[in-house]
């Protein structure tokens, strides 16, 4: 059966039963997280009016526009992208987009703050004070091959070399070497 | 050759043993991971995409549990194998179909597999046969330590593991249970229990084909929120919801049995007559007479016949099974023939065979 707003297989089969009357819905994976997340959110909305649950809810049309035009710095990627794929870039969108994800995060899990586990890396990694509240420095490396591959097009080639010595150095203390071929 | 060997065995949680295996077919634990140091699969380049496999499979390589795995290209596989290895549940339908740079590690008892650049860049999956959350749970946790020690996942302070879609972010988990709830569909009460799952953000989705009633009446349980709980209360969301679904199956299974036997023992003759005689027979239609066949083989109206040849019969009459079985590529109608002479020479030849 296929889900009743897109192509795809519908994954989930929802039954509503509405003051008398039963509705069944026959949804993909994602249309089905969508309308869930909205079925909640609508019955959320009785006790709290402010709106704050859902991207889109009590912004102008300007402010979305705005919104969807940010862009990661380090892979590139648009916030309309992402709301287009569902998909994020890279793990730097979780602080470059941090503000307009999070009401968006609360929604699918009611929480906004991680409590189970957390990793952890091998002895020999040199440095264990940067580990692991957070790998930004290690994901900083994603626009740094993005600016090498910049300074090759403009011939720049001191800067590309100083840009892979950047990067090696990074891998090198996040003990993330690319292995030798 | 990788592949004579899995064709020759079933998974590990085919056996149909396990706590709770006449209603509980298998337990799963999934885990998403990315590396930090690149963009996720969907907006990584074709290197990058190269590059992520072979840090991957260098570290892993590294690791006791990666060194006791097999590793294969998915890329480099025919489109059947793939799917094989899908029907097998070792990688995703998603895995399989994409391209680029991709493959998957599996452990010779199927119970381990590592899914590498599927939607992230490592997906951890472990199954077990019943309901045996916890000690699936022991053991994909070891190894995904084992893993966290030699490969940088993507972590934030306040996110947890960082995923490419955020409805994983956090604990990247996703436990999930699949049920054998053949009464419950019988005497509709399916659709308002998963109505009370729904409202404890739990998902259903039927494990096999589509429709409302899912194919085969295998369903499965898993936890929708990943992120502000300990990995321990999600499987106890989902751990604490199955026993209560037994329940309600078993109670089902015995009013059947009391208020309608005649027409259980008949509809479970005649489903198991169709599988014994059909000239040619669909994948859809095998899944739900099985289904009803395992039924009465639990409630003891079918003799000599397991619970395992069943389960094992659920997989082995699928598309990319009965092709690799019969060596050869067979088109939909060649297939439903297979599949018939298949399960006719199944029936004949005693059912517990050793495969
Ligand atoms: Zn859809
Ligand atoms: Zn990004």
């Amino acid at each position: 059966m296929q889900c009743q707003q897109c192509d795809k297989q519908a994954m989930f089969h929802i039954t509503e039963l509405e003051t008398g009357n039963v509705r069944e819905l026959h949804l993909c994976e994602d249309h089905a997280r969508v309308y869930l997340n909205q079925a909640e959110a609508d019955s959320q909305q009785d006790d709290s009016d402010d709106g704050s649950g859902s991207i889109g809810v009590g912004q102008t049309a300007k402010e979305l526009s705005e919104i969807d035009q940010k862009f990661c710095d380090m892979c590139g990627i648009t916030f309309f992208e992402f709301r287009n794929q569902g998909r994020l870039g890279c793990p730097h969108d979780y602080v470059q987009f941090e503000e307009e994800l999070e009401p968006l995060i609360a929604n699918i899990h009611g929480e906004v703050k991680h409590t189970g586990c957390r990793p952890k890396r091998d002895k020999s990694a040199e440095d264990q004070s940067v580990l692991p509240e957070s790998t930004e420095e290690l994901t900083s490396v994603i626009g740094m091959r993005k600016k090498i591959r910049e300074a090759v097009e403009g011939e720049d080639y001191e800067v590309a070399g100083t840009l892979r010595d950047d990067i090696k150095k990074i891998l090198h203390k996040w003990h993330a070497e690319e292995p030798t071929k | 050759m990788k592949f004579e060997v899995l064709k020759s065995s079933v998974g590990e949680w085919l056996k149909g043993t396990g706590p709770e295996s006449d209603i509980v077919m298998s337990s799963r634990v999934r885990l998403a991971r990315n590396l930090a140091q690149y963009p996720f699969v969907g907006r990584a380049s074709e290197t990058e995409r190269s590059e992520v496999e072979e840090f991957l499979r260098s570290r892993l390589s590294k690791t006791s549990v990666g060194s006791r795995l097999e590793y294969m290209d998915l890329g480099g596989l025919e489109d059947l194998d793939r799917q094989f290895l899908v029907e097998r549940q070792l990688i995703s339908r998603e895995h399989a179909d994409a391209t680029g740079a991709r493959g998957v590690a599996i452990d010779s008892a199927e119970q381990v597999s590592l899914m590498i650049n599927e939607e992230d860049h490592l997906r951890i999956q472990c199954l077990h046969s019943g309901l045996d959350l916890q000690a699936v749970w022991e053991q994909i946790r070891g190894v995904d330590k084992e893993i966290e020690a030699v490969v940088p996942y993507a972590f934030h302070e306040r996110w947890g593991y960082l995923t490419a879609c955020p409805t994983n972010v956090g604990t990247g988990i996703r436990v999930s249970v699949m049920l054998h709830l053949p009464a419950l569909v019988i005497t509709r009460q399916i659709d308002k229990v998963f109505r009370s799952l729904h409202k404890i953000s739990l998902a259903v989705r039927g494990l096999y084909g589509e429709g409302s009633q899912a194919l085969g009446d295998f369903y499965q349980i898993s936890n929708q929120i990943t992120l502000g709980r300990t990995e321990s209360e999600l499987i106890n969301q989902v751990a604490d919801v199955v026993p209560v679904l037994i329940d309600y199956e078993r109670r089902a299974r015995d009013f059947l049995l009391e208020e309608t036997e005649r027409n259980v023992h008949d509809q479970v003759s005649r489903a198991f007559g169709i599988l014994r005689t059909a000239q040619t027979i669909s994948a859809e239609e095998t899944m739900q007479l099985l289904s009803r066949v395992r039924m009465g083989v639990l409630l003891g109206l079918v003799d000599d016949l397991h619970v395992s040849d069943v389960n094992k019969l659920l997989v082995r009459t699928q598309p990319a099974h009965l092709q690799k079985m019969k060596g050869i590529d067979l088109d939909t109608k060649d297939r439903n023939i297979e599949r018939a002479r298949f399960l006719r020479s199944y029936f004949e030849s005693g059912s517990s065979d050793e495969n």
